[in-house]
């Protein structure tokens, strides 16, 4: 709402030193808004005045025609040999001999760094300009220049108050329960209690009308739809002058407000809509067949609005219709067959109350919004009508000539609800004393009748007021108006608590190990498609593919909610490479979301909606959770190029399947868990042989690898990307867990190296976990440390050296324990892979 | 120097008695031989350059067939009243050899170690770039940042799903079916329009699943990823973090809300940060109000900016929770972890915390 500072005053009597920006800031601490603060025409220097135009010379030897004016400006700005006679040049047409125009005087500056000189053209000197509303920075109009009503002021006097040059706008955003600050008679209300002065309402004065003559008969209107519209109003105008110009106070305005000037009937409806917040729609009564009557639309039944849009109907719209059919969409937007035009004499306008929330489905329906219906959305005063459809009338016959027939209207019953408010829930609720008397006094600036006790107060608030309907409502008034400044700080004490939970603890260092670790986080946007599931060559059947589809995604690329994380780290390091960094270690953290067993991916429709009144029952929250997908934290890494970089220190080693292991080792290691690794099962986008699973209590959660080489090729990854993946909240299951601490053996170590030969498919864990085993209590760890294939030990062989380190608690070991280990180990790992001592 | 050319002349005066001895048998312990082998060591010693020399030297003069040695298996020869004498002479002769040789090696050891620390010696500014370290997002930090806060006074950190109902989402909040924010324009909404199901468009609905599990007092913050329907650009983001925090007690005012503000910014953006509230609308607290940041550390110098949104919970919201309204009251706030960055971080555009380019996450390390 864009609200000239000049007309606020018109109905508050602020002190002459309050600017746009000391009211601006006094309505922002009541609670408004204020966006910004203009001046009109900010960017006009110089002497613009008022000029009557004496004579015009048509100049036709041009390719366009020309006039050559004589314009009166004035002694004092004229040439002194002239007597305030000036000749000007000017291509707009559209006024005439003894029109008052607006000359910018040599030495003027118009917006855009125009400046005005005397200046020679088509073979005249011009000696200023007579502008346009656009030269002057008022608005988009430039179809021609600006003609000011005649005798609306003297030649040659300042013509910058007239266009409304220098007042100030505060341009405020209003918040959807404020519905009367979309009028200068909110913001007025405002501004006054701000200042402590007083208010005038433009509203809920009735403007006398002349009494409609004897036997004349106002259109007939009705409502077919009481709860929709519980007030219809029709006044009804006729012999009205449809030529008559807009008065430049009124355009002015109009402008400044963020709305063109169209004809006079559309502008006032439009001004007294800007100052009282009522909406008005003016109909061409001569169109119009049979009474008016808002309705239910009828389904399929087709509308053309005004913007030439021809909408088709359902029974959730309301209609304004005569017997024609719809001419209106109720609330929204007037229909063309009825819309006012250069010929219309006569007038039946419109001033109704439609329910806001009707008014926001039609406008949702349709996406279509309007002047009307922002205002209807958010509650218009339930009472105004026939007071702004009065002023308007008056406007109307006042400025258009015409005779007014009388008004026909249709109400429902009405009953305004008093709120119960404690006294003294304001200074409690607020955190500071509020005397019960200044509760009363806020209230009822607000235009609320206060009556009651001393402890309970019966408040009924103002028609103009629908959003206020509790008592926390009235609350907020009250210290709004005393001023959120004066609430005191105070930290409350919280109980005792517990700090983070465990898994939120154990996710902060997995984070950390990764980092540690030389990966960098990255957090991607949880959308994916199926293409990007098919980069990665997962198979038509897997069940990652089934994703959570939404109704309105960005992009219909991504229309699913990811399953993995892999397509958002792919993403990433592609941008990453693309934008010159090739040795990476990318991780991410995230939520991953999985249909529920035959859970649907669009969901299914009508689904529960418990009320809100209370409590919903165990059952009803349990239906609402059943709505919801499985959604579960992972963590995934990703990684390409080197691993380490080639220096100074020797050359480089490049990221391998190996990295990746590592990688959720570390992570499971943050937080004491242990994670197996196993080969087995290697879908796509895993290379099948080099790819582990990752098992947690012999649960496979996740696995880790080299990516196969299509999948890196079709997702654009250099190749041998290695990636990992897990279940997070696998990893952090446990529930309170504390970690055993160990018995540390002081007794001399003994270290037995044993060489397996085994076949070369036969993995490494396997035989490392025989020998424990088999060697019984006192190992205290087996260690890999080297690997062997070659002729030494023969085709579809390998010989895997381990470290056995045996410690007993109690005493040195024998060589005769020794041994039995040693022994019980070998044999183990032959009885279970095969394996030959070498 | 002076006590070997004590032990000279002591050596001298005493060998005169000893002059009755066979002269063939006993000559290597005259005071004249055993001051020259002495002199000879000494002489043999200083000259040794390096610890390598030196050992010839020890060898030579202080070894089994050196003479001060053959010397000293002489005196078992000597009658045993000139026993104790040569042997005083010849120990006292040995000593100096020693002490001359520990000197020296002392020298030459030290002497050796400064010429081989320094050929030793290294560019310690080689850059050592082997595996560079990583780091965790900013928003990941600074959201740990904010947890670590609240949970200094006792809060906790409540978390719930970023696929939810519309209940939790918009009803139970207070916000009616027919408000602007429940419209595609603004919400990601799952499967069709009517599925009761959307990407949550703030975190407040783990405050609703909070007050449904919990009993008051409730001290919690819910920090998490958000969703609207935005498109990406310097400004905004379709997918962002929130931070929300919420408090059920008895007797809580705007005074707690306003005291746990000041703190927080505080926390976050030091000594000198303070909050104002400016009254506004939300549809979830009643009194509702716009929560202005002084910002100390703004570039350009200190300033007033918009943090977020905050209020007292609307009773209508506690009832939807089955709190009992005449025995409680409570507030909350919220803000945007991308803006609180932003300002805080001077971070200028909003796809730089999206992209996930590693250079823009490095800057941060691994906290923050």
């Amino acid at each position: 709402m864009r609200a000239p500072v000049s007309w606020v005053r018109e109905y508050a009597d602020l002190p002459a030193d309050v600017d746009g920006e000391s009211l601006a800031a006094a309505l922002v601490r009541a609670g408004l808004e204020v966006e910004s603060v203009e001046v009109m025409g900010a960017e006009v220097t110089g002497p613009v005045v008022v000029g009557f135009v004496r004579s015009i010379e048509e100049l036709t030897e041009f390719k366009k025609p020309i006039r050559w004016c004589q314009v009166e400006v004035g002694a004092e700005h004229g040439h002194p040999d002239t007597l305030g006679l000036r000749g000007i040049i000017c291509g707009a047409r559209n006024f005439v001999e003894g029109d008052l125009v607006a000359i910018a005087l040599p030495g003027t500056v118009l917006p855009g760094d125009f400046r005005i000189a005397s200046r020679e053209t088509y073979g005249h000197v011009s000696d200023g300009m007579i502008c346009s509303a656009r030269e002057l920075g008022l608005g988009d109009e430039h179809d021609g220049i600006i003609v000011l009503p005649p005798n609306s002021a003297a030649v040659g006097s300042d013509a910058k108050p007239l266009l409304g040059i220098g007042d100030e706008v505060l341009d405020i955003a209003v918040t959807p329960d404020r519905g009367y600050a979309l009028s200068i008679r909110g913001i007025a209300r405002e501004a006054a209690t701000a200042f402590g002065v007083t208010f005038r309402d433009p509203g809920l004065e009735l403007v006398e009308l002349p009494a409609p003559e004897a036997g004349s008969e106002p259109h007939p209107c009705g409502s077919d739809d009481l709860d929709a519209c519980d007030l219809f109003t029709l006044r009804t105008i006729v012999d009205f002058d449809p030529h008559a110009p807009t008065p430049l106070w009124m355009s002015s305005r109009l402008v400044a407000a963020g709305m063109r000037s169209v004809s006079l009937a559309v502008d006032i409806t439009n001004y007294v809509m800007l100052e009282t917040g009522q909406p008005l729609h003016a109909f061409d009564l001569g169109k119009l067949r049979g009474p008016v009557r808002p309705r239910p639309a009828v389904a399929g039944e087709i509308l053309e609005t005004l913007d030439h849009v021809a909408r088709t109907l359902s029974t959730d719209d309301l209609v304004i219709s005569d017997d024609t059919g719809a001419i209106g969409l109720a609330g929204v937007m007037g229909g063309l067959t009825s819309e006012i035009d250069d010929e219309s004499t006569a007038i039946a306008l419109e001033a109704a109350h439609f329910e806001s929330t009707k008014i926001a489905r039609v406008c949702r329906r349709h996406k279509s919004s309007s002047e009307a219906s922002r205002r209807y959305e958010r509650g218009v005063d339930r009472v105004l009508a026939p007071y702004a459809s009065a002023r308007a009338t008056a406007l109307l016959l006042q400025l258009g000539g015409g005779r007014y027939l009388g008004m026909t209207a249709v109400e429902a019953a009405h009953e305004s609800v008093a709120i119960a408010l404690p006294v003294d829930l304001p200074g409690r609720t607020g955190g500071l004393p509020v005397a019960s008397e200044t509760v009363v006094a806020h209230l009822r600036s607000v235009g609320c009748v206060v009556d009651g006790s001393t402890d309970l107060l019966a408040v009924t608030p103002p028609t103009w007021r629908p959003d206020l309907t509790d008592p926390a409502d009235l609350v907020e008034e009250v210290l709004r108006l005393i001023g959120y400044d004066a609430i005191p700080s105070e930290l409350p004490v919280a109980p005792a608590g517990f700090g983070l939970t465990d898994a939120q603890r154990d996710r902060t260092r997995v984070g950390r190990a990764l980092a540690g670790a030389g990966f960098t986080e990255v957090l991607s946007y949880p959308f994916v498609g199926q293409a990007e599931l098919d980069a990665l060559g997962l198979p038509s059947d897997d069940v990652r593919r089934e994703l959570l589809l939404l109704a309105n995604p960005l992009s219909d690329e991504q229309p699913g909610m990811r399953s993995t994380l892999l397509p958002g780290l792919v993403a990433a390091a592609r941008r990453n490479v693309g934008r010159g960094s090739n040795d990476l270690a990318l991780f991410e953290i995230g939520a991953v979301i999985a249909l529920k067993p035959g859970q649907l991916p669009r969901g299914i429709e009508d689904p529960p909606r418990p009320p809100v009144t209370g409590r919903p029952s165990e059952a009803d929250l349990k239906a609402l959770v059943s709505l919801l997908p499985d959604e579960s934290r992972h963590v995934a890494v990703l990684l390409c190029g080197n691993r380490d970089r080639q220096g100074w220190w020797g050359s480089a080693t490049a990221a391998s399947w190996a990295d990746a292991i590592e990688a959720m080792q570390s992570a499971a290691r943050a937080v004491n868990r242990v994670l197996e690794v196993r080969a087995g099962s290697a879908p796509m986008p895993w290379h099948p042989g080099r790819c582990a699973e990752l098992v947690l209590d012999g649960v496979v959660v996740g696995h880790a690898g080299e990516l196969h080489p299509r999948a890196c090729e079709s997702a654009g990854l250099p190749p041998r990307s290695a990636a990992a993946e897990i279940d997070l909240d696998a990893l952090l299951a446990e529930a309170f867990r504390v970690v055993p601490a160990p018995a540390v053996g002081t007794q001399p170590l003994a270290k037995e190296d044993l060489a397996l030969v085994v076949d070369a498919v036969v993995s490494a864990s396997e035989v490392a976990q025989a020998l424990r085993d088999g060697a019984g209590d006192l190992v205290e760890s087996v260690r890999l440390f080297d690997v062997y294939e070659g002729p030494q030990v023969g085709e579809g062989k390998r010989s895997l050296a381990f470290t056995l380190r045996l410690r007993a608690p109690d005493r040195t070991l024998s060589a005769e324990e020794l041994a039995a280990a040693r022994e019980g180990a070998v044999s183990e790992a032959a009885r279970r892979v095969g394996a030959v001592l070498r | 120097m002076t006590a070997r050319l004590s032990n000279a002349h002591r050596l001298s005066r005493m060998s005169a008695p000893n002059s009755s001895f066979d002269p063939k048998e006993v000559s290597a312990l005259s005071a004249e031989s055993i001051s020259n082998a002495v002199e000879a060591a000494v002489a043999a010693i200083a000259s040794a350059c390096d610890l390598e020399e030196l050992k010839a030297v020890r060898l030579a003069h202080a070894g089994d067939r050196s003479p001060l040695a053959l010397a000293n298996r002489e005196i078992g020869a000597l009658p045993p009243a000139a026993k104790a004498e040569a042997g005083k002479r010849v120990g006292e002769a040995r000593g100096a050899v020693k002490t001359a040789l520990d000197g020296r090696t002392v020298e030459l050891e030290i002497a050796r170690d400064q010429r081989v620390l320094l050929e030793e010696a290294v560019d310690v500014t080689l850059s050592y770039d082997r595996r560079p370290v990583g780091a965790r997002h900013p928003l990941t930090t600074i959201q740990e940042r904010i947890a670590d806060v609240f949970t200094a006074m006792g809060w906790e950190v409540a978390e719930g799903p970023e696929v939810e109902t519309e209940w939790f989402t918009f009803d139970a909040l207070n916000i009616p079916p027919d408000h602007p924010a429940r419209t595609m324009q603004d919400t990601f909404f799952v499967g069709t329009e009517n599925s009761g199901v959307v990407l949550r468009t703030h975190t407040s609905p783990v405050q609703i699943r909070t007050m449904l599990d919990r009993t008051p007092p409730i001290y919690v913050i819910c920090p998490g990823r958000v969703f609207r329907t935005d498109e990406l650009d310097a400004t905004h983001t379709p997918v962002f973090h929130q931070v929300e925090g919420l408090v059920v007690d008895e007797g809580i005012t705007m005074a707690h809300l306003k005291g746990t503000l000041d703190h927080f910014a505080t926390a976050m953006f030091g000594p000198e940060a303070r909050t104002r509230l400016r009254p506004s609308y939300f549809p979830f607290t009643e009194p509702s109000a716009e929560l202005d940041l002084w910002f100390p550390g703004a570039k350009g110098g200190p300033r007033w900016i918009e943090w977020g949104g905050c209020g007292m919970v609307n009773p209508r919201v506690l009832r939807a929770c089955g709190i009992d309204t005449e025995r409680y009251s409570g507030f909350a706030f919220g803000m945007g972890i991308e803006r609180t960055l932003m300002f805080r971080h001077d971070v200028t555009d909003m796809r730089d915390m999206v992209e996930g380019d590693v250079r823009f996450t490095s800057a941060f390390g691994v906290d923050l």
